[in-house]
């Protein structure tokens, strides 16, 4: 059973995003997708100063097993990745809320409520199977 | 619902993470596939491998339809025990299936890839005519591999008396009955250890006697990244009936002599060795962070283009690797295509890591 923070939202894509107090938001993957990926061995960022949109490709996790792009759950700016993340990828396995990816000054912060919260994520990950 | 192994509820309960894997329910990992890696390479583990295919072969005519039907020689398994690796070939010199041959006190064992049984059950009869012979495919039976550096020493410690001076005394590719038991020296991990192939009934009891010794649990995760660190071929990955052995380093494993013994291929083969402009394996080392996958192309500046046919993370190296099918001429460095993005990679000999230390 994977574990699902109840102050993050998430994406269907299995991102999650939080709202820092300087406004910018914060992203990596679920718990659920670690899991479903397997041992993470790389890791590719999408470069600082990048604009995103909404459900764009932001990056790669390569894990053992396969690629998996991850994508932008809410629209901005790319305003720092986590470095760490080059030197130890499998810290994503470890702890999944603890390990982001990177930050978003997002350029309309209203998409941070349509995404799904913790009940609405567990009920997309039932459904799922 | 896929084909269950007898094992199937002990792997459940072991907490593996199944997938499908040519029909069969199988164990990926119990957990990490890293780490179960990093187990068999150090110390030992054991593999469910009953989704295998075991023919037996019988009668009076099974030594000359084995020397009709597989590209290396059975007559060289001149004593009961010994074993070898065969391709099974089609006229053209393709590869249908990849398999191990041992000699038994009577008869052959085949062990042959899952996804490949019904075919090859179906061309064993259609090339059966006019050879005395017979074959028994042994589903009452279940298959455990036990590998790595301490696998041997390991399971003789869990073993009736009799098995365990057989396993001691066992040389590299050979293989005896015990009982209803058949104990092998052979594997799929570049490590030492052994195979054993016993009545369905009694695996699950097995298994958990050699779980419950410590000898981990290994999913098939672990098995392709270990056979792939070995240099080992993975059947529908980098052979298939379009590849020729002569393509995948594989040209060890064909009895040329004697001359007079024809075989399934072999006219092919004599051609292609003929014309020598076939494509050859080589493995690749990417030195950059990234993982090399299969069917990303690779490019050999000035003399042409080949593909990756196998290709994942090196637990052992800590680097990616890959398995490619290039043009013959192709030197000491290539590049490959990684999402759009060019790369370069070391050529090397296909095989990275032999008995946990690096070759590289």
């Amino acid at each position: 059973m994977s574990e699902i923070r109840a102050d993050l939202r998430y994406a269907a894509s299995h991102e999650w995003a939080r709202l820092e107090a300087d406004g910018t938001v914060t992203v990596g993957i679920s718990d659920h997708a670690q899991e479903a990926l397997g041992d993470v061995v790389f890791i590719e960022l999408p470069a600082v100063g990048k604009q995103l949109s909404a459900g764009q490709e932001a990056g790669v996790v390569e894990s053992v097993k396969a690629a998996s792009d991850i994508y932008a759950p809410l629209g901005g700016e790319v305003v720092a990745v986590n470095e760490t993340l080059g030197d130890s990828p499998e810290a994503v396995n470890g702890d999944p809320y603890g390990s982001w990816f990177f930050k978003l000054k997002p350029s309309d912060p209203a998409e941070l409520e349509k995404l799904l919260d913790a009940g609405a994520y567990q009920a997309a990950l039932d459904a799922e199977g | 619902m896929g084909q269950r192994t007898p094992l199937y509820d002990l792997h459940l309960a072991l907490g593996a993470k199944l997938v499908d894997f040519n029909g069969w329910d199988m164990p990926l990992h119990y957990g990490s596939q890293v780490d179960e890696h990093h187990q068999v390479r150090n110390d030992c583990g054991v593999f469910d491998v009953s989704h295998m295919t075991i023919i037996d072969v019988e009668g009076t005519g099974a030594e000359a339809f084995l020397r009709y039907l597989l590209a290396n020689d059975v007559a060289r398994l001149d004593t009961p025990g010994k074993a070898l690796y065969s391709t099974l070939l089609n006229d053209h010199g393709g590869v249908l299936d990849d398999l191990v041959v041992y000699r038994l006190a009577h008869g052959y064992r085949l062990v042959v890839n899952a996804a490949t049984r019904a075919r090859d059950l179906a061309w064993l009869e259609a090339r059966s005519e006019g050879f005395e012979v017979r074959w028994r495919e042994r589903d009452d039976l279940a298959m455990l591999a036990i590998q790595g550096p301490k696998a041997r020493a390991r399971s003789v410690e869990l073993v009736s008396s009799s098995r365990a001076s057989l396993i001691d005394g066992l040389q590299p590719f050979q293989g005896f009955a015990d009982g209803d038991w058949f104990i092998a020296r052979t594997g799929y991990t570049g490590e030492d250890g052994v195979e054993i192939i016993l009545p369905a009934g009694e695996a699950a009891g097995f298994f958990n006697e050699l779980v419950g010794a410590g000898i981990a649990p290994i999913g098939l995760g672990a098995r392709d990244t270990l056979r792939l660190e070995a240099g080992l071929n993975l059947y529908g990955q980098d052979l298939d009936e379009h590849v020729s052995p002569l393509s995948a380093s594989l040209e060890w494993s064909i009895a040329w002599t004697p001359a007079e013994r024809d075989f399934v291929g072999r006219a092919a083969l004599e051609a292609q060795r003929q014309a020598g402009d076939l494509p050859k394996r080589v493995g690749l080392v990417l030195e950059e962070r990234g993982v090399l996958r299969a069917h990303q192309v690779v490019r050999i500046n000035g003399i042409g283009e080949g593909e990756i046919t196998s290709g994942s993370f090196s637990p052992t190296l800590g680097k990616s690797i890959a398995l490619a099918r290039v043009p013959a001429a192709t030197g000491e460095r290539a590049e490959v295509e990684i999402r759009g993005k060019w790369y370069p990679v070391r050529v090397v000999r296909p095989a990275f890591v032999r008995h946990g230390k690096p070759l590289i």
